[in-house]
Formats: C-alpha cells, sequence, structure tokens
C-alpha cells in the first residue's frame, strides 16, 4: 500500500511543476494523462536538494552482518559502490579488487539506525527559548505548519546521533500540544546548510496527531476546547468532517480555495501523507482507530504506545506500527501503566515493532534501549535474536515511513546507510566505528576529520572534542 | 512455564522479608572498591552487616547458604542523585514532593516525612539492583532547596538511612533566575543568606529584630549554620567552568564548607581545581550536548578526564527522570567502559566504572564506612545478577538490603502478566490476577 501511495505522490509532484499560477488562482493542470486527477497546488514547493557525498568502492569484510530485516550473515561481507548496496554474503562471495577494504574481524555491520520520533532541529540545542519551534500552541489543530519550516540545521544534535547513535535518518515531527500538530518531514542526517539539503528524496510527508494528556492540558490552561478527552475526539472529528468536504469539493473538480490546513488533511485522506498518532493508552488507540475508520484514513504508527503490549492483537490486526521507548514511564499518568516487556510483547503478536527515541539524548543510544527491550523479552521466554531485534531500528521505522524500498536494509540496490560498531551493537561497550550514508563516509571514530561540527560549536569550548 | 517463573515471583511478595543471616558463595564477588571481581568469591552477611567478603572465606555453622553459580555478586547500586520516595507520578502534582515553589521556607525544609517507600518506583528500582539512594529535593522558591537524605530501597516503612545528609542548592542559570536574574545577585545572595546564619547562630536575638527584612526564617537559618560549620554537606548544582572555580572560592570565606559538585558539565575544563580542593563530583557522564549556554563544553569524557584528574566521581541520572530510572547507573557506567575504547574519548576501566555507583557516591555524602561497599562493616546490600551488571538488560536475581531479602516484583510486572495474551478469556482482564 505504502508503496502506491509514494508514486502517486512523485506523479503528483512532478505534475505540480506546470499546476501553479501566478494569480492565485489555481487551475488545473491539463498533463499529459487525462485520466489523472487535476492537481491544484504543488505539492513539493520545498523540494529536497540532497544528493549523496563522493563515495569510494567499499568493502567491509569478515564482519557479522544484521541486514535490518532479519537475516544474519556471520563472517559476511558487504560491497558498497556509488552509494548502494551492491551485494552482501559470506565469507565466500566474490570481492572487487580495486575497493577499499575494511577488516570486519570482531565487528557487527547494520542498517543505519532510523529514529521515527524526533525533535532535533526543532528543539535543538542549546533549549533556549530563541529555539523552541516544535509546537504551534496556539491552535488545538495546525495541519497547516510544516515542521521543516523549523528545522535548525546547525543543530549538534544531529551530529552526536550520527557518531554516538549510528542514526542515518529520522522523522522530525512536530510537538504534542496540538491534536494536529503539523507535518512532519523525515531527513538524511547529513550536515546541511539548509534544511532542503537534509530532506530524504521521496519521502512521503507525515501529520503528527496527538491523544490524551497534552492537547487537553494546554488548551484546557488556556479556559477554550479541548479541555477533556471527549472534547479531543470532538475537535479532531469536526476537522476530519471538514476536511473530507474538501477533498471531495476538490475531486469533485470543483473550484476550492487554498487552505493550507486542509491540504495536509485531504493528503491524509487520499493516502498520500502517513498519519503518526502520538497515543499512549490502549482504550485511547483503540478509539482512533475507529474515529480513523470513520473518516476513511489510516494511522502508520502509533507513537509513545506504552500500553501497546494490551492491545497488540488489534494493532497487529489493524497492520498498525507502535513506535515505543524501552523503559520510561511514570512522568505522567498516561505512562503509568508502561512495562519494560512491552516492545518484546508487540513483537510477540507479530505486530510492526519499533523502537524510537523523542529524546536529544536517547536518540544516540536506541540501539541500548533495543537491548534492553530484548533482555526483558527474554526473561519472559519471548527471545528474539540479535537479528530480529534489529527490525525495530531500522526496516520497521522505515516500512512505518514508506522509505523501506529505498533503506533500511541491507539488500542490493538499496542506499548504502550503515553502521560499522565496533562489537556486538546490543552491549553497552560498544560504539560506532563508521557511518555512511548514501555510501559516503559520514563519521569515523579514527578520523577526526570525519566528524562534523555544527556552526554553533564552532570557537566554543569542546569544538571538535570527541563528545 | 512463564506462568510458573511468575506465580514463584508472587510466592517472595506473599512472605514478608526477615532479617537472615546469609553466605553467598561461588560468586563473582564484586567489592565495590575499584578492586578487580573475585573469582569464587564469598560474602558474609550477619546482624544486617557484611563481615567478610573475598576469597577464601569461610563460612560459619549456622549460616544460610545461597551458591551463586559463578554469578555476579555485588554490593547494591548506590544512586548518586535522585527523587526516589519523593514522587510518584511527576505531572501529577498531589504525588509530587520533589519541590515547594510556594514555600516561604529554604533550607530548613527536610524531604524526611516526604518520602514514601510505598511508592512504586521504589519497587521498580529496586528491581534494578538500587539499594540506597541520596535524595534530594529540587527547590523552593528561596535559593535552598532544602535538606536532603540518604535513604533504603526496602520493603518497610522507614527509607530514612541517614537525614539531613546534605542541603542542596542551584547555582548558575537556574540559582541566578532565583536570586533576581544575574550570577552576581546569586552570589550576593548565597553569602548574606550565610551570613545571616552566621550571625543568628552568635545571637539568635537577631533574626527577631530583623523581623519583617529577615531574608531566612530560624529553620532555615539552623539549617544553614550547619551547612557552614560542615556537619551537612552542600550540594551544589553548577555546569560552566568558571562557575564552579567561583563556587570552590566559598571555601575561602567559608572554610569549612563541605562541597560536592553536581552536574559539573564542563568540569573538565577546570579539573586541576577540583581535584586540588579535594571536592567530589555527581556526574551525569553521557550528557554531551550543549543544553544551555553554561553546558558548551558538554561531552561524554567529562567523568573519565575527572577521574584521571584525581576527582573522585561518582556516576548519576540528574538529567533523566531521577525518580523513576535510578536503573540507568549501571547503564551508564557501562557506557563508560565502552568509551574507553573510543579513539581521543575518556573512560573508566569495569573496576572503576562500577565503583562509581557503589562506594564514590556513599563517600561524597560522607558514608562509605557504612553503605556501597562489601568491605567488613558495611550495611549488607548485596546483590546477584544474572549477567554483568553494567551489561544492558542485566538483572537482579536476588537482592537484600540490611541484610533482608527483598522482593524483586514490581507492579510493572503483575501488568505484564495480566498481558502476556492480550486476549480476554471468559471474564474480562480485570478478573485476571
Amino acid at each position: 500500500m505504502i508503496r502506491g501511495v509514494k508514486g502517486s505522490l512523485l506523479a503528483a509532484v512532478s505534475l505540480a511543476l506546470v499546476g501553479c499560477a501566478a494569480n492565485g488562482k489555481e487551475t488545473a493542470s491539463a498533463g499529459d494523462k487525462p485520466a489523472e486527477k487535476p492537481v491544484k497546488f504543488n505539492k513539493d514547493p520545498y523540494p529536497s536538494t540532497y544528493k549523496g557525498y563522493p563515495t569510494r568502492l567499499t568493502v567491509v569484510k569478515g564482519v557479522t552482518i544484521f541486514d535490518g530485516e532479519g537475516g544474519r550473515i556471520d563472517n559476511g561481507s558487504i560491497v558498497m559502490t556509488s552509494g548502494k548496496v551492491d551485494r552482501i554474503g559470506g565469507p565466500d562471495m566474490e570481492l572487487p579488487t580495486d575497493a577499499d577494504v575494511i577488516d570486519g574481524t570482531g565487528k557487527y555491520l547494520t542498517p543505519g539506525v532510523i529514529d521515527i520520533h524526533s525533535h532535533l532541529g526543532d528543539y535543538p540545542s542549546p533549549s533556549v527559548d530563541a529555539h523552541s519551534d516544535g509546537n504551534e500552541a496556539t491552535s488545538p489543530t495546525t495541519p497547516e505548519v510544516w515542521s521543516e519550516h523549523s528545522v535548525w540545521p546547525q543543530d549538534p544534535g544531529f551530529s552526536r546521533a550520527l557518531a554516538n547513535g549510528g542514526v542515518t535518518s529520522l522523522q522530525i515531527l512536530p510537538g504534542s500540544a496540538n491534536l494536529m500538530g503539523g507535518r512532519s518531514i523525515t531527513l538524511k542526517n547529513v550536515p546541511s546548510r539548509t534544511v532542503q539539503g537534509m530532506k530524504f528524496p521521496g519521502a512521503p510527508y507525515g501529520l503528527k496527531m496527538a491523544c490524551g494528556e497534552n492537547p487537553k492540558r494546554v488548551y484546557g490552561g488556556k479556559g477554550r476546547m479541548p479541555s477533556t478527552r471527549m472534547g479531543n475526539f470532538a475537535v479532531n472529528r469536526a476537522t476530519w468532517q471538514k476536511a473530507a468536504a474538501y477533498k471531495k469539493k476538490m475531486d469533485d473538480g470543483k473550484a476550492v480555495d487554498r487552505d493550507l490546513a486542509m491540504e495536509t488533511l485531504a493528503g491524509v485522506l487520499s493516502g498520500e501523507i502517513l498519519v503518526h498518532n502520538h497515543c499512549y493508552r490502549a482504550d485511547e488507540m483503540a478509539l482512533v482507530i475507529d474515529m480513523s475508520k470513520e473518516f476513511g484514513y489510516k494511522v502508520s504508527t502509533f507513537h509513545h504506545a506504552v500500553e501497546s503490549y494490551k492491545i497488540a492483537d488489534l494493532l497487529a490486526k489493524e497492520g498498525i506500527c507502535s513506535a515505543m521507548w524501552a523503559d520510561w514511564w511514570g512522568f505522567k499518568m498516561e505512562a503509568y501503566d508502561s512495562v519494560n516487556e512491552n516492545i518484546p510483547l508487540v513483537y510477540k503478536a507479530g505486530a510492526c515493532t519499533i523502537v524510537h527515541s523523542d529524546d536529544a539524548n536517547q536518540i544516540q543510544r536506541l540501539n541500548q534501549e533495543a537491548a534492553k527491550a530484548r533482555a526483558a523479552g527474554r526473561r519472559i521466554g519471548i527471545d528474539v535474536s540479535d537479528e530480529q531485534a534489529w527490525t525495530w531500528l531500522s526496516y520497521n521505522p522505515a516500512k512505518a515511513l514508506g522509505i523501506a524500498d529505498k533503506t533500511g536494509s541491507l539488500k542490493p540496490g538499496k542506499m548504502a546507510d550503515v553502521v560499522l560498531w565496533n562489537g556486538n551493537p546490543f552491549s553497552a561497550y560498544t560504539r560506532p566505528e563508521k557511518v555512511w550514508i548514501d555510501g559516503a563516509l559520514m563519521f569515523d571514530a579514527n578520523d577526526p576529520k570525519r566528524r562534523p561540527v555544527s556552526d554553533f560549536e564552532l570557537g566554543q569550548p569542546g569544538e571538535g572534542d570527541v563528545k | 512455564m512463564i506462568r510458573a517463573l511468575l506465580l514463584s515471583a508472587a510466592a517472595i511478595v506473599a512472605a514478608p522479608a526477615a532479617a537472615q543471616d546469609i553466605a553467598i558463595t561461588n560468586a563473582k564477588l564484586v567489592i565495590g572498591d575499584g578492586s578487580a571481581p573475585i573469582e569464587g568469591g564469598t560474602v558474609v552477611v550477619r546482624g544486617g552487616k557484611v563481615v567478610a567478603a573475598g576469597a577464601g572465606v569461610a563460612v560459619p555453622a549456622g549460616v544460610e547458604r545461597v551458591d551463586a553459580q559463578g554469578r555476579y555478586v555485588t554490593p547494591g547500586i548506590v544512586a548518586a542523585f535522585s527523587r526516589v520516595g519523593l514522587t510518584e507520578v511527576d505531572a501529577v502534582t498531589g504525588t509530587n514532593d520533589r519541590s515547594a515553589p510556594r514555600t516561604r521556607f529554604s533550607a530548613g525544609l527536610d524531604i524526611a516525612p516526604a518520602l514514601n517507600p510505598m511508592g512504586s518506583p521504589v519497587a521498580v528500582n529496586r528491581a534494578s539492583g538500587v539499594t540506597r539512594a541520596i535524595v534530594a529535593p529540587s527547590g523552593s522558591s528561596n535559593l535552598f532547596a532544602g535538606q536532603g537524605a540518604v535513604v533504603d530501597l526496602a520493603d518497610d516503612m522507614d527509607m530514612v538511612t541517614k537525614p539531613r545528609a546534605l542541603q542542596y542548592v542551584a547555582f548558575g542559570e537556574d540559582g541566578s533566575a532565583k536570586a533576581g536574574g544575574s550570577r552576581a545577585a546569586l552570589f550576593l545572595l548565597f553569602r548574606e543568606q550565610l551570613l545571616a546564619a552566621r550571625s543568628y547562630a552568635r545571637n539568635p536575638a537577631t533574626l527577631a529584630e530583623w523581623g519583617n527584612d529577615a531574608m531566612i526564617q530560624r529553620a532555615d537559618a539552623d539549617a544553614l549554620v550547619r551547612v557552614i560549620d560542615g556537619s551537612t554537606p552542600l550540594f551544589v548544582r553548577v555546569d560552566r567552568a568558571v562557575d564552579i572555580v567561583n563556587v570552590i572560592k566559598l571555601k575561602g570565606e567559608f572554610p569549612a564548607l563541605k562541597l560536592v559538585l553536581v552536574g559539573a558539565t564542563e568540569g573538565w575544563l577546570v579539573a586541576r581545581d577540583i581535584a586540588a580542593a579535594k571536592v567530589p563530583v555527581l556526574v551525569s557522564p553521557l550528557t554531551d550536548l550543549p543544553s544551555s549556554f553554561e553546558q558548551l563544553g558538554a561531552t561524554q569524557s567529562n567523568a573519565g578526564r575527572l577521574k584521571a584528574a584525581g576527582v573522585d566521581v561518582s556516576v548519576g541520572v540528574f538529567d533523566d527522570d531521577d525518580a523513576h530510572k535510578m536503573g540507568y547507573a549501571t547503564q551508564y557506567a557501562g557506557n563508560l567502559v565502552g568509551l574507553a575504547r573510543v579513539p581521543g574519548a575518556s573512560g573508566m576501566t569495569w573496576d572503576q566504572a562500577f565503583a562509581s555507583i557503589s562506594s564514590v557516591p556513599a563517600r561524597a555524602v560522607g558514608m562509605e564506612g557504612s553503605i556501597g561497599s562489601l568491605r567488613p562493616g558495611r550495611a549488607g546490600d548485596v546483590v546477584i545478577w544474572d549477567n554483568d551488571p553494567l551489561e544492558l538488560g542485566s538483572r537482579p536475581t536476588m537482592l537484600w538490603i540490611d541484610g533482608k531479602a527483598q522482593s524483586l516484583t514490581t507492579r510493572q510486572d503483575r501488568l505484564r502478566d495480566r498481558y502476556l495474551t492480550p486476549q480476554e478469556g471468559a471474564l474480562p482482564k480485570a478478573y485476571d490476577r
């Protein structure tokens, strides 16, 4: 399904180039395919300018490989060329003779970690008020805001996530003050002068939604709706109703006034934009699932889903991913029923399982969070192998973000987003040694020149330190 | 199989813990003082205290034996800086006694009656191997936050190991904001309050003379007198390098001050000053982001560099959720071991890293002689682990506090058991317990 969605998005983008009229009144694009729906507005006005950095033909051999989709190769090798994974295999695989060869003996190789829930750039370091750009907390629904318009590419958090966490892609979400917080953006974790230079080419947009305590607290505190969970749903439903009417008008080929909020929601209803729903409690997730059916959209992923273990069967049946912490709990009422076995219990039920951070520190150790969750599972007899657990860190988040055809696992032809770890990455004693993004070596623990220093850090205490 | 395992855990809950004389044998024994683990070690606990630990220790007659089967046996973790017992759900104010933002008292506040040993964070942290914690209040409306305590995490009504074990004050940006908006105001307010307390100590009548202009209440003055004379250690939250230097300089004016630095994110930049002043430091070792302008020099090498300079460094969890996730102490210590393998970085050896979460924090609060290691005379806080305690996901299999076996079952375990299969049976889940 996701594949289909992306195809239609790309088609829409190319048509959009001719679809935007100067006088503000949008004209339908004729295009060259009369069967296509008329496209009213440019759907990609801030296009990605990211291109992979220079690569070299590279081989890592003699290494333990987790392929990201649950496969494992001992004493394996990988060949990376022109930014792609060329092939991976065992000790017998034929290797090019003109490559840079890295001996991976005793080390581990994985796809890069993908964090599906980050606010880097929107809530950057230093976290001073002047940088607080993650919550447009002025209206309970703001689907018209785009998180990419807040991202500060100089956030030092990006390089920490790269160097300590092996994070190669991440989704930047607006915050959870609002029921509909706005659009998310998926980034490649490369330093850049502009956010466009980080945008993951072709990744679908997401819509951040939030259940529960945050919206009712923020707006109830302002003396306005919603102040209760039922208020949350009422505002959501009224907004979806409006969006459905807007979309129908567009589908019927009628002229509509441009409405940035409705454009985003119509994109959700047509399946082009994926819903990422902050939602802790099992009962609320079940209600959201019903709401999504009422208005005809699908939740890609519940984030912070600390109670997924209570409805893991329902989530498996509905094909909805859960993005979870290993052991956060107790900071608010809806995080009270967290259990350390949440992640393995969701995995055991056959539902899509993701480890996420929502945190500028923990994004540096998502591998360790997965390790803790896996250990908790093993203690109750849910035996998850290393290579299976790695699906929580790369392939599953890639699927949930609609980019699994491009990254998230080490399959030939995919982006060479790769981490070489100096030991088993499920050990506290292990660190990334090298990280490639699109086959370009972007971090090397042994080479101080392969360590980005953001503009903000230049000339400051500790500049260029190992951190 | 799972169900049988869980039932046996439940049985332990039902039986109240009694003091035991125990000998844990066949251990990979970690004393906790920075020495290397001892293979085939034995630790003997009698009357709630460690009486012997090491290789070739004889088991006295009449002492219950526990065979550790070669597993790691360690002292319980001492959380270097936490709020355990002070809060149940952070965002539910009625359950949260960490801070008292609207009180007119400050240094005189004493957290002892706010501690709740029945709160679920106590059991959850105990199940991750924490047996003692240094607990500080978060703050009041005034500069001084009040008096913290050293606590145990045993399943009984008395958490307090040592009451009024520390006074807590935040310097840097937090303290400046409270003092009026500048570090100048902060240092002045700090001095004026201590000087007022000193005057009061010399002549209690002065407090009455100050009347409504008094900047401190009597109870606050009493507490600050104990800070001035060094009988209560002063825990100072401070991050910026020059702030650390200036805090240490306060000892010139108040020579008996027993300073302990909390945070010290830029401590490595002034490591020699800290070492020369013999001031212990409690750090959040993985803090590596310039979260504020007073933390620009943040690096995970901070702990290792301080240690290398001769500073007593304890590892704690300050910048995380410090009431609920003290179990992160072992993970953080493990990360310091890993950091030692990164070119250009500074970490710790395994032995040093374990000491930094056991005997070193005990020493910081002046209790090295009674908790934090398995040296004779210390409290019988002993943990048997299923694996290397600094590795991810390792858990205690048995745990004693003051020689009493403790339950490792938590409310979270009960929830987990209820939803091992999420489908409801003949009756709703509410009937399943």
